[in-house]
């Protein structure tokens, strides 16, 4: 049952018991995410996050599109991790039309994610760390994630929203400039990790601020549908990539990074060994690049037989679910997103009941919450 | 004994708070990364999305686009108007209006992918400034390529 906020009489309120408003446009909650606090002096006695300033209507617009309109839309969810989104829709699409992906493309797709998701956790780390009240890791990642910016502007022509993948395939052919690029970038890459984790991860105040903070127990992350590395750091082995393989990803050897602690130190420590995982995948599918088509013929117009389809993918924030239901039609007759962020948030009111105000923020960064993608 | 340990814990964290300096301090002598424009400008990548365009036909001049609607019918912010009509003498359409609202385009290039005879690109633009909102929100895209009519 949900708890009730608590309600004061005016004779309770005083300096020491108030309400705290955080956001909806503070730097701290990282969108436009709104979250009222009950403040008991520097505690927080309950926690209630207000969302849907940013809410879209993604789910009622893409039943009023045609399957290929949509496209652009997912990718806008989740503004750091775009192009998961991208490859969900793809995959949910391609799975339901049940169109053929030339391996090239597949690759290809692998390459372009991983790329995403590092530059999606290069961002958490430098947003993250600038919560706890760190510059210089900000600037740090910034200028390590331009680079993959730069590399991911090359093929698809955006900086942040990419789109970049289509149903049966690429629009557009990777050439060798990109190939080389992206290997020099983790070759490179690989050597300033070393930085990264001087930098922070052995910092004595760093450890004093995220060790012990918003512990995640196993039956609390299981319970709330937590997924992706809030999941993971809370001791359980389960990724999507591996699980339930999509594009290729059961060809490539990778290892699923687990913390058993569930503090912000652990889901910490998973998402910098993510990092490290999505270098070898990347390395591996470089090496194993086929040549051949980019694109499976399909289609012009997109319409798939009547019936259901279900497409979870791995996000660099956790399992997205699409679902869709086709009526034979141009257009998707019901879509669902099951959003990581949104169930990940709902584990915050709990964790930050008596805590400090500094290390309910701490929590609330740990999760890289990516606001709109909650909204939706 | 809880002295001993004490003691350690904090050198060690002095230890690190050293280590993380050093690579602080090393990134003053690093190049800056940051291109300072206008002074200076950052290549723009092959594929680079500016507003979208209307390519001339090689032969004749004019705009490529024969009026099919292909882009017009596909964009997902219907932001795209184009009638057409067959110049005089002529056996196909050709536009005779092709008007971009660029206030509503989101750049997805849905558009100069469906068209069947290539006649739309995206523009290498992207110093876009105007006075006015009526600039962006009625581009007519014919308008600097020689008309048929
Ligand atoms: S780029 Fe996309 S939004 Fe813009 S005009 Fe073309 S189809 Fe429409
Ligand atoms: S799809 Fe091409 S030819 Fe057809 S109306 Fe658009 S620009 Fe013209």
């Amino acid at each position: 049952m949900k708890e009730q906020a608590p309600t004061y009489t005016l004779e309770q309120i005083d300096e020491e018991n108030f309400a705290l408003n955080l956001g909806p446009q503070h730097p701290g909650t990282h969108g436009v995410l709104r979250v009222i606090l009950h403040m008991d002096g520097e505690y927080i006695l309950y926690a209630d996050p207000i969302l849907g300033y940013g809410h879209r209507m993604q789910e009622k617009v893409a039943e009023n599109m045609t399957y290929l309109q949509v496209l652009p839309y997912v990718c806008r969810m989740d503004y750091l991790g775009a192009l998961s989104y991208n490859l969900a829709w793809v995959c949910a699409v391609e799975k339901l039309c049940e169109f053929e992906v030339p391996d090239r493309a597949s690759v290809v797709r692998v390459i372009a994610t991983e790329l995403n998701r590092i530059s999606s956790h290069l961002l958490w780390w430098g947003a993250y760390l600038l919560d706890l009240g760190a510059f210089t890791p900000f600037l740090q990642a910034f200028t390590d994630r331009e680079l993959i910016l730069d590399l991911l502007e090359y093929i698809t022509g955006s900086r942040l929203t990419y789109c970049y993948f289509r149903f049966g395939g690429l629009p557009s052919d990777v050439d060798d400039v990109f190939l080389t690029g992206v290997r020099d970038f983790i070759e490179g890459f690989r050597g300033r990790l070393k930085n990264y984790h001087d930098l922070v991860t052995g910092n004595v105040i760093f450890y004093h601020r995220s060790a012990d903070v918003g512990v995640i127990l196993p039956f609390d992350a299981a319970g709330y549908g937590l997924s992706g590395p809030v999941l993971r750091g809370s001791g359980f082995a389960y990724d999507v990539r591996r699980h339930e393989p999509y594009s290729g990803y059961d060809r490539f050897d990778f290892e699923i990074p687990v913390e058993e602690t569930g503090d912000c130190m652990a889901r910490y420590n998973v998402r910098m060994a993510e990092i490290e995982q999505s270098m070898n995948i990347i390395e591996q599918a470089l090496n194993t690049i086929p040549d051949g088509p980019i694109r499976s013929k399909v289609p012009k117009i997109i319409k798939p037989p009547e019936g259901e389809v279900t497409m979870a993918v791995e996000t660099p924030r956790g399992e997205l679910v699409i679902y869709i239901v086709s009526d034979g039609t141009k257009k998707p007759y019901r879509v669902k997103y099951r959003v990581p962020s949104f169930s990940n948030l709902s584990i915050f009111a709990k964790l930050a009941r008596g805590q400090l105000l500094a290390d309910a923020l701490a929590v609330l960064g740990s999760f890289d919450l990516v606001i709109p993608e909650v909204d939706r | 004994m809880m002295d001993c340990c004490h003691i350690r814990e904090v050198v060690q964290g002095f230890f690190s708070l050293l280590v993380g300096m050093r690579v602080t301090m090393g990134n003053m002598f690093v190049k800056p990364h940051t291109v300072q424009w206008p002074r200076e400008t950052a290549p723009l990548p092959p594929g680079f999305r500016g507003h979208i365009m209307m390519l001339p036909d090689e032969i004749t001049r004019y705009p490529k686009c024969i009026a099919c609607t292909a882009c017009a019918r596909n964009c997902p912010s219907q932001c795209i108007t184009v009638t057409g009509r067959k110049p005089a003498g002529a056996k196909k359409k050709l536009a005779d209006c092709f008007v971009l609202d660029f206030t509503k385009c989101s750049l997805c290039g849905i558009c100069v992918e469906s068209c069947p005879v290539g006649a739309l690109d995206f523009s290498r633009d992207y110093a876009l400034a105007a006075y006015s909102k009526d600039d962006f929100n009625r581009m007519n895209l014919l308008e600097d390529l020689v008309s048929p009519f």
